[in-house]
Parts: structure tokens; C-alpha cells; sequence
């Protein structure tokens, strides 16, 4: 079952693969030289390098992680009551004004934000594609796998991506939110996790952004080359209490919601 | 000890394979797994039918030659080379699976041997150093730190067998190319190829048609010299420092 080079050969090195396909009869492999031409042209190209892509993945997962913090942290202060809750989002509003002007500030978070979700996005695809068509053979004798944060990162990231559009257009627009209220966030907040679906949605994404992180920070620490085998605990532990703090953070609001602790 | 190897046969790279039933008996717990291979091929030609081709070599567990996925795992259930791997490690009735290294980077030749010349062309991008033949140099001339060399020693301890592509879900050899950079790029021998070195080895691997990292740690835990998941992040660090000082 082997697998022949890949279609984006160039002409010359398809019949390169041609010429060669004779040698594949020998049984001694090891050492000789091109019984399989490489795929493709060896490429310095920093966006053509897989470690190229993974740094790409790893800074725009940073900022994301980097908001993601912010976020929670003004979540929180729906604990306070409305006006505080209400104050805040109108400030995120009037952010760096008089230099900024009306919600420029926060334009410029959002624009900041959706390159880092395209870029993270467009990486993750690229490369996930080829790492599927790198082992496209299963073995028969399957065995236990990596950890459960590990093996769901594609998945996972789906996930938390279609959470992203629901939640935009739930709280910020408010085109999927019946009786939505411009400029009355604490109200919407409430109405959201008023609804069974509005919790279950909202929790199985934040545990499923608490699994993504927990792989991601740490991942991104080594594909930053920041990770060695000293800083491997700090890192670990580091990855744990975000991706722990987090959750149990957004999960605060509907949960106060649920017990009447928020209304 | 009696057992049941259910092993992987493929005629050649262009056939079909599949998973083949063999019964083998007389195993000694002594013998090693590829003597055990040995006992059933010897068994098999007796009958006239084809032996199980798989790699092997040194059988000492230091040339890398020995290629097998035992239930599962690359070179079993043991931190060590198939041939190393001795039937002790299993029970007397037990059903075995063996199979080739999957990777599409790595096809199968014949049943259990696997194509890993691509390894070879990664080594020759860069997995070397120039130095001006010649009279030896004076050892003690190029002084090595202590941290150095044992940095270095660590990831020369790589023979090259492929159990990290194997063990991948994602067919990556990334463990393979940082022992190897990491090997070079830590010594002062290596020092003047220390940016093209990385940037060469890794854009052969890609070429080669490896799947990227995503730091699943299964190559570390299969690599049966001990290679530690840590070189992949070292590699990462060297990768990204030669893209800044090579333009």
C-alpha cells in the first residue's frame, strides 16, 4: 500500500519517481539512496515550513489567550450588579478616548482578534490537512492514544469556532437573541442563561476551550522554543491553572445566573 | 511458549495487503522477537511458502535497522529495539500483531519493511559538518562545556529507526531532525552550518512529506533511545533563530 508522491509534483520529478520505481524491487532499503523522491522541493519559505505554520498558530493562540483573559476578567464583574457590569461594557466603548474616538478602541481589538482567529484558523487547516496525508494508514492494533486535551484539539477547535459565531451573534449583535437590548448588556447576559440551551452551549464550550488551552499554551511554549526540560513543570502547571481558571471563570456567570446569585 | 502472530504480508509497494494468522510454537522466553521471526520463517520456507521480510541488522540494538509495530506500539511493549525485545515480555498463548512503520513518508516495500530513505536525504541536507581534511586537529584544541556535551550525547544517542514517525499520529519526524540538529548545533564543530543545518533539515522533512508537530509526546514514548520530547522545542527555538540571522 505504498503511497506515491503527491500530485503537486513538478514533471521532472514525476518522472524522477518513474525512473526509480525499479530500484523499489530490492529488499535493502535502509541507506540506499532514492528508492522515494521527496514530495516536493525543499522550501527555506518560513510560511511553507510546517514550523513556520505552527509559530503562526502559536502567537495568534497567544493573543486570542491574551483576550481571552481580559474577557474573563470583565465577565467577573457582572458579580457586581448591573450599573458596574454596564459601566464597564460602556467603557470598552469610550477605551483610549479622547485620543480614540467613539468604540475605535474596540475596533481595533476586534480587528486585532479576527486576524488571530483567521490566521490560527488557516494554519490549523493547512497543516491538519497534512498531517492526515502524512499517515494515511491505521495500524489494526489500535492502542490508547495521547491525552484527551491532546487528541481533541481539532475538534475541540471546531467547536469553540462555532461557538464564537453563536455567541457573536447572540451577545454582541443580538440577531439570534430574541428581545436583545443594545447598550443593556447585563440584561442580555441574564436572558442568555435564562435559557436551557442558552447554558448548555455556552458551558460545553467553555470546557471545551479549557481542553483547548490546556494543550495549546503549552504547545505553543514549545513550538515558541520557550519549553525545555527545566521549564517543563512551570509550563505544565502554568497551561493547567489558565486553562482551570478560565473555565471555572466563564462558567461563574451562568452557573450565578442558574442560582439566582445574578439577576 | 505457543503464540499467535497475526503479521502484516504486502508482496511489494504496488499490492494489497493484509493481516496474515500464524501459529508459532518452541518459543523460548529467551529468544529475542526477531529470533522468534526467525523460528516462524524457518517454519515457513520448510513449507515452501514465503518468509516474512523485515529489517534487521546489528541485532544489538544500535543500528536502527529493526522496524516492527508490535500490538500497537513501535518495537512493543518494551523501551528498546525489536531486537532487543525478548518473548519474555509476552505470555504463552498470546496473540501478537505485528506491522510495518505507517507513514505515507515511509512505504512498505515488502510485508514489514518500510522505505526510510527519506531519513537518508534529511541527514544529507544538513546532518553533518564540514571540517578540512587532513591532519587531525588537536582534541583538546575546541574546548566543549561540560552541558554541552552532554547535550550534544543525548540526542547522538538517535539511530535513526523511525519508531517516532511510527508512533506520530501524524507521521511527523520531528523528533528524528531535532535529535539530529540539536546534535550538531549545540557543538562548536557544527557551529558554522549551525542556521542552514536547521533550516535545510527541516525543509528536506517537509519535502519528504512528514506531517507536522502537534505535541502528542508519542514519538519520545516509543523513541527507544530516550530522545526527550524537549528537543522538538529546541529544534524550534534553532529553526526560528537561523530564519532570523539568514535572509
Amino acid at each position: 500500500m505504498a503511497l506515491a508522491p503527491s500530485k503537486d509534483t513538478a514533471t521532472a520529478k514525476g518522472a524522477a519517481a518513474k525512473g526509480s520505481a525499479s530500484a523499489k524491487g530490492t529488499a535493502s532499503v535502509k541507506g540506499t539512496a532514492s528508492a522515494r523522491p521527496p514530495s516536493r522541493t525543499p522550501s527555506r519559505g518560513f510560511w511553507s515550513s510546517t514550523i513556520g505554520k505552527k509559530t503562526v498558530m502559536a502567537v495568534s493562540g497567544l493573543i486570542m489567550l491574551a483576550y481571552l483573559v481580559a474577557h474573563v476578567a470583565g465577565n467577573l464583574k457582572v458579580f457586581f450588579g448591573p450599573e458596574e457590569f454596564n459601566g464597564y461594557a460602556h467603557w470598552l466603548r469610550v477605551m483610549g478616548a479622547p485620543v480614540l474616538h467613539h468604540e475605535w478602541g474596540l475596533w481595533l481589538a476586534r480587528i486585532v482578534l479576527l486576524a488571530a482567529v483567521g490566521a490560527h484558523a488557516v494554519s490549523a487547516y493547512q497543516l491538519s490537512r497534512r498531517d492526515i496525508r502524512a499517515r494515511p494508514t491505521r495500524y489494526v492494533h489500535r492502542r490508547k492514544g495521547s491525552s484527551y486535551a491532546t487528541r481533541t484539539m481539532r475538534w475541540g477547535g471546531i467547536i469553540v469556532g462555532l461557538f464564537i459565531v453563536w455567541h457573536v451573534l447572540d451577545l454582541t449583535t443580538g440577531t439570534v437573541h430574541p428581545g436583545f437590548e443594545s447598550g443593556r448588556p447585563y440584561q442580555n447576559v441574564i436572558d442568555t442563561f435564562s435559557t436551557w440551551y442558552g447554558n448548555t452551549i455556552y458551558i460545553v464550550a467553555m470546557l471545551a476551550v479549557g481542553l483547548h488551552v490546556r494543550h495549546g499554551f503549552w504547545s505553543a511554549a514549545q513550538t515558541l522554543g520557550v519549553g525545555n526540560a527545566r521549564r517543563e513543570r512551570a509550563l505544565r502547571l502554568l497551561a493547567n491553572v489558565l486553562a482551570l481558571a478560565l473555565t471555572a471563570g466563564f462558567i461563574a456567570v451562568p452557573v450565578g445566573v442558574m442560582t439566582g446569585v445574578v439577576n | 511458549m505457543k503464540l499467535n502472530l497475526r503479521v502484516w504480508r504486502q508482496k511489494n509497494a504496488g499490492a494489497e495487503g493484509a493481516m496474515a494468522t500464524y501459529e508459532v510454537d518452541g518459543v523460548s522466553p529467551d529468544m529475542s522477537f526477531l529470533e522468534m521471526l526467525d523460528t516462524l520463517n524457518e517454519d515457513l520456507i520448510l513449507r515452501g511458502e514465503d518468509p516474512v521480510a523485515f529489517d534487521h541488522d546489528c541485532r544489538e540494538g544500535i543500528c536502527g535497522a529493526c522496524s516492527l509495530v508490535i500490538n500497537g506500539d513501535a518495537h512493543g511493549p518494551e523501551r528498546t529495539t525489536t531486537c532487543q525485545l525478548h518473548m519474555r515480555s509476552f505470555r504463552d498463548g498470546d496473540t501478537i500483531d505485528v506491522e510495518p512503520w505507517r507513514a505515507s513518508a515511509f512505504p512498505v516495500v515488502k510485508d514489514l519493511v518500510v522505505d526510510r530513505s527519506a531519513f537518508d536525504r534529511i541527514i544529507r541536507s544538513g546532518g553533518y559538518v564540514s571540517v578540512p581534511t587532513g591532519s587531525a586537529p588537536e582534541a583538546h584544541a575546541t574546548p566543549v562545556p561540560k552541558a554541552d556535551a552532554d547535550f550534544a550525547f543525548e540526542h547522538a544517542e538517535c539511530i535513526g529507526c523511525g519508531a517516532c514517525v511510527a508512533a506520530c499520529p501524524n507521521g511527523s519526524a520531528m523528533l528524528f531532525t531535532s535529535a539530529k540538529v540539536n546534535h550538531l548545533n549545540v557543538l562548536p564543530q557544527g557551529a558554522p552550518e549551525r542556521e542552514t543545518r536547521v533550516l535545510d533539515m527541516v525543509a528536506q522533512m517537509d519535502a519528504e512529506g512528514f506531517g507536522g508537530c502537534t505535541l502528542t509526546g508519542e514519538c519520545a514514548t516509543a523513541c527507544p533511545k530516550g530522545i526527550p520530547l524537549p528537543s522538538i522545542a529546541a529544534m524550534n527555538k534553532e529553526w526560528l533563530r537561523a530564519r532570523r540571522k539568514v535572509k
